[in-house]
């Protein structure tokens, strides 16, 4: 697997094809507080064959754009007031909403958050996978059944065929989520977008979901969206992390530099809160303070000034570009990176003066940078 | 048209992080809603709701002033003007075939059907509100015992009860309204004795109840002042229902004994000529409609109401 | 930082109890339903039993008419005991209705059972049809409803709704006969015409009947499938439905509408129960031979004996029809049914 996956900026050549361009994406939403950006302005660039993982806490948009990909979001208060979605070369968001259901389960299959309630109680598991079978291949009755025992022994259920026959309620969480997985694999589908798989699972059963995961998408050299709120998931496993805050991309890398060279303070932010074995017992978890970003209204500067430690003057006026100033696959937008020299000088001006640009009080930021 | 409503009405991801009333209410914000719900709240209704309230005052008004409107006798028989249709001058809404005027008939008629209902929704409420308190409040053996004998009444379909009720007793006014009345208890019965349950839970009751409050105090003081609102909203849809069993009786010539004029009778009176005459079915028929309608509405949506009052509460 | 972690109970299986106790507690919650329903059926009958006790007068009297003869009364009293207790009349009388004997009629000298299994059909009839009619009605009408919800679709049907619960019955089929009888004539205006005479000319002379009685009970079927539709379409697995390309009245009829359908079934298995003793107007209006015909027949006849009779028949099936729905709700729902009752 190469790592490739970067912003859509016209410049960039490579040899591979990607398989998804999303290009200035927008999704919004009506509200009584008025217009709620969502995805606001987001572009990506998946190259066939990897796995990029959207990161970022609950609301920064990372699911509304995951399901605007397949067009999933039916709300009549959407508005998409802009940006392409484009599919293997062909421009998804304007099909009509029959044609771009042809691509659903088929070219692209979703794995969600919560298998608990992601399956039909009242159909059986081999209902819900052979329908998609007879759907899309034009399986018959029987060849659909026998396929389906397959799939469901491929994601690793003991007994596929009597389980064939059970209904959802018959078996663990974990055993569900193998289920929504063969379910998702059934067509052999080309891009698969997993919305925190695992969230819900026992912590136990995390690892064996996400290594299934791993283990299909290499074997049948599937495009992988791995969508979570938790870095510790992708840090082993995707080739590209993109970090969202409040509807934007605020840094994109390879995952490795992205982990040795994070350079925006959320992101930053994010790596802390994972906890690590080598910690010492009890170590305080590093919480971010203040509360998500309000989406609605237009942005003035940088959504995360009012929670950053590093916030000065500029970033509450103007709203940093993602530009990649070190290399071209690392982008981030941010005015005083961290781990560079204006960063570093913005801190300690903050440490000094006690409370950052934004007027949040350093001591509740006291862990960072210490 | 608009969207659908596949994958949810709501974005999911962001509805949790703008929450719009938490946020940006500004320095006085918190008094300023209060102040503005209790004003809109007649409003909060919506218009349905007082459409059918104003039929409601229109009907019941004129039904308890009706002996001193200037209507025509509703017995009087006019052989000038048999059966004439409606937009007739002196007759307004048209004759039956005995020459009688059925605004008129339609006004006294809704005073019986008035008369009837709510007299027995009344004792349905006391008897059945009562029962029901005691059976949430005191449980045991009286709750078992009031239960039953409600699961017994509701074993009945309930045209088939009072049919049962009134051939035995006779039809007269006073035995429609014991039947209709018996006919209301069970609801009533399960509706206080469910609210009376949680509400004897409450703080407010434990602490009246640890202060050594009497029983009788508790129940008269803490808790028939919380079953109010539910109650008065279901009165509503049960009146609603009473009225149209009130008019089946008559109609089926069981209920009010004639020459007495009520709804359902009147109806069941056109039937014959229902070719040639119709209005003298549908005139009372419309009335009947229109305020069984008027209950039902004003009734869902006071429940509602209620409904999302005690989801905030 | 982990504010979207969901807690992780749930996700374990719940420890199912062996195989044995799992019986053990269905058998008794089948007892149980069981015995309520007999419970509620001694009550019924004791109540039906004791009208007999509020007529005015000398029942024999009541029943017979002024003009009877010593005689006759006597013979009546002798028959309905009414010289014995009333304990032990009651238990007579529950006894010979236990052996399906209810009596027999001082007007028509017939036996009432044999009279009403006679009129049944009929009612049952009526029935079957009015329930179809409205299923099939409501079905489609409730789940575009709720998938439109809030267009101007949803609000003229579910406010049609509205307005149909709120139509007496008789004031319907009096409607009904004008337009489509009076009117356009294509119904016979009233009569019965028995199924194996002529099938089709029974249907004929069912329908109008069976429509007055279906409309309102399609308005609240439709209600209430709306309303739960509208919740199951929020469900993640209608998404997930979604996401796997199936087309939208696949995912309407095939995904979501089993699990929005509990409440209706359940209301639909009471209605038949109810429907039975609820078609009085609708017989009497039609002019159709069934039992709620024979009830208001028996009531102008002053006929007691077939009064109480179909009264106590029509709460039973009521009551045995109630019992049967709750016992058979663990049929429709999967969860239900492998779960412990």
């Amino acid at each position: 697997m190469t790592a490739t996956t970067q912003p859509a900026a016209p410049d960039t050549t490579n040899d591979r094809e990607p398989l998804l361009v999303v290009d200035d994406w927008k999704t919004y939403f009506k509200t009584a507080g008025g217009l709620l950006r969502a995805v606001d302005g987001v572009s990506l660039r998946v190259d066939a064959g990897s796995t990029i993982g959207l990161v970022g806490e609950s609301g920064s948009g990372k699911t509304i754009l995951s399901r605007s990909i397949l067009g999933l979001v039916r709300s009549r208060r959407k508005v998409e007031p802009g940006g392409t979605i484009t599919y293997d070369g062909v421009v998804i968001n304007k099909l009509s909403p029959k044609e771009r259901r042809r691509y659903w389960g088929k070219d692209m299959a979703m794995v969600f958050q919560n298998p608990m309630t992601s399956l039909n109680p009242v159909l059986t598991i081999g209902r819900q996978l052979t329908e998609v079978l007879t759907l899309h291949l034009g399986m018959s009755k029987a060849l659909a059944r026998a396929r389906a025992v397959e799939l469901l022994e491929s994601v690793g259920i003991p007994e596929p065929k009597k389980r064939a026959d059970e209904f959802p309620h018959q078996l663990s969480g974990g055993m569900r989520q193998r289920v929504t997985i063969a379910i998702a694999l059934s067509c052999n589908p080309r891009l698969l977008l997993a919305d925190e798989p695992t969230t819900a699972l026992d912590v136990t059963v995390q690892a064996q979901i996400l290594d299934l995961l791993d283990e299909q998408q290499s074997a049948r050299d599937m495009t992988m969206i791995l969508v979570t709120h938790d870095l510790g998931v992708v840090a082993g496993r995707t080739d590209t992390v993109a970090v969202m805050y409040a509807g934007k991309i605020v840094e994109i890398a390879p995952t490795k530099t992205l982990f040795t060279e994070t350079r925006h303070p959320y992101a930053e932010a994010l790596m802390r809160s994972i906890p690590t074995m080598d910690a010492p017992n009890h170590t305080r978890l590093f919480t971010i303070p203040g509360r998500p970003a309000q989406l609605t209204g237009e942005p003035k500067g940088c959504r995360f000034a009012p929670r950053c430690s590093y916030a000065q003057e500029k970033c509450l006026t103007e709203q940093p570009p993602l530009v990649a100033p070190e290399r071209p696959d690392h982008s981030f937008a941010c005015w005083f990176p961290v781990g560079t020299k204006p960063g570093q000088e913005a801190l300690e001006r903050n440490l000094s003066a006690g409370q950052t640009a934004a007027g949040t009080s350093m001591s509740l930021m006291t862990v960072l940078g210490a | 048209m608009a969207q659908s409503r596949l994958a949810g009405e709501k974005p999911q991801g962001p509805a949790s992080v703008a929450d719009p009333s938490s946020a940006g209410a500004g320095p006085n914000g918190g008094a300023v809603p209060a102040k503005r719900k209790s004003r809109s709240k007649l409003k909060n209704l919506g218009v349905l709701f007082w459409l059918a309230a104003g039929w409601l005052a229109v009907v019941g008004l004129s039904a308890i002033l009706a002996p001193f409107l200037p209507l025509v006798d509703p017995a009087a028989q006019n052989y000038d003007a048999v059966a004439v249709p409606p937009g007739t001058p002196g007759h307004l809404l048209g004759t039956d075939s005995l020459g009688r005027d059925l605004l008129s008939r339609a006004i006294f008629g809704a005073r019986i059907s008035m008369i009837v209902t709510l007299s027995a929704v009344a004792i349905g409420i006391l008897v059945g509100g009562l029962l029901g308190m005691l059976a949430g409040y005191y449980r045991g053996w009286l709750e078992k015992v009031i239960m039953a004998a409600t699961d017994a009444l509701m074993a009945f379909p309930a045209l088939v009860l009072l049919l049962a009720l009134m051939a035995t007793l006779g039809s007269s006014v006073r035995n429609l309204v014991i039947g209709l009345g018996i006919l209301g208890i069970p609801a009533f019965v399960r509706l206080t004795r469910a609210s009376t349950l949680v509400y004897a839970q409450r703080e407010f009751v434990t602490a009246a109840k640890s202060i050594g409050a009497l029983n009788r105090r508790v129940l008269v003081r803490e808790i028939v002042p919380n079953l109010i609102p539910a109650v008065g909203a279901y009165a509503f849809i049960v009146i609603a229902l009473l009225i149209v069993a009130e008019g089946s009786l008559s109609f089926l010539g069981v209920g009010v004994p004639p020459p007495a004029s009520s709804w359902g009778l009147m109806i069941s009176e056109g039937r014959d000529s229902l070719r040639t005459t119709p209005w003298i079915t549908f005139i009372p028929g419309i009335f009947m409609f229109l305020t069984v309608l008027s209950f039902n509405l004003a009734g869902d949506r006071l429940r509602e109401e209620n409904d999302n009052k005690g989801g905030n509460a | 930082m982990k504010s979207t972690t969901k807690t992780v109970e749930g996700t374990r299986p719940a420890a199912r109890p062996p195989h044995r106790a799992r019986w053990i507690a269905r058998v008794r919650a089948f007892a149980l339903k069981l015995a309520t329903a007999l419970g509620t059926l001694f009550v019924v009958s004791l109540a039906v039993y004791s009208l007999q006790e509020l007529l005015p007068g000398d029942p024999a009297v009541a029943i017979l008419g002024e003009q009877a003869t010593p005689e006759t009364i006597a013979a009546v009293r002798a028959d309905l005991r009414l010289d014995d207790s009333f304990l032990v009349r009651y238990g007579a009388w529950l006894g010979d209705a236990l052996l399906l004997d209810l009596g027999t009629s001082y007007r028509s000298g017939a036996p009432v059972m044999e009279t009403i299994l006679d009129r049944l059909p009929v009612t049952f009839e009526l029935m079957v049809l009015a329930q179809l009619m409205a299923l099939a009605v409501a079905i489609p009408l409730g789940t575009l409803a709720a998938y439109r919800a809030k267009t101007v679709f949803d609000r003229f049907t579910t406010g049609s709704a509205f307005a149909m619960i709120s139509v007496p019955e008789f004031v319907l089929g009096l409607v009904l006969i004008y337009y489509l009888t009076l009117g356009l004539g294509w119904f016979p205006t009233t009569g019965w015409v028995a199924f194996g005479e002529s099938p089709l000319e029974n249907l004929h002379h069912a329908f109008l009947p069976a429509l007055t009685m279906a409309i309102p009970v399609a308005a609240v079927y439709q209600r209430l499938l709306r309303t739960d539709m509208l919740a199951t379409l929020q469900e993640d697995f209608v998404t997930m439905a979604q996401s796997k390309g199936l087309s939208t009245g696949h995912i309407l009829f095939r995904h979501a509408l089993r699990p929005s359908s509990f409440s209706l079934i359940t209301l639909a298995g009471v209605n038949t129960g109810r429907l039975l003793g609820g078609s009085v107007i609708v017989e009497v209006l039609f002019v159709v031979p069934g039992i709620g015909q024979l009830m208001i027949q028996s009531i102008f006849l002053r006929d007691f004996v077939m009064l109480q009779g179909t009264v106590i028949f029509v709460a039973t099936a009521y009551i045995v029809v109630n019992a049967l729905v709750d016992l058979s709700y663990g049929l429709i729902d999967p969860r239900v049914r492998h779960r412990s009752a």
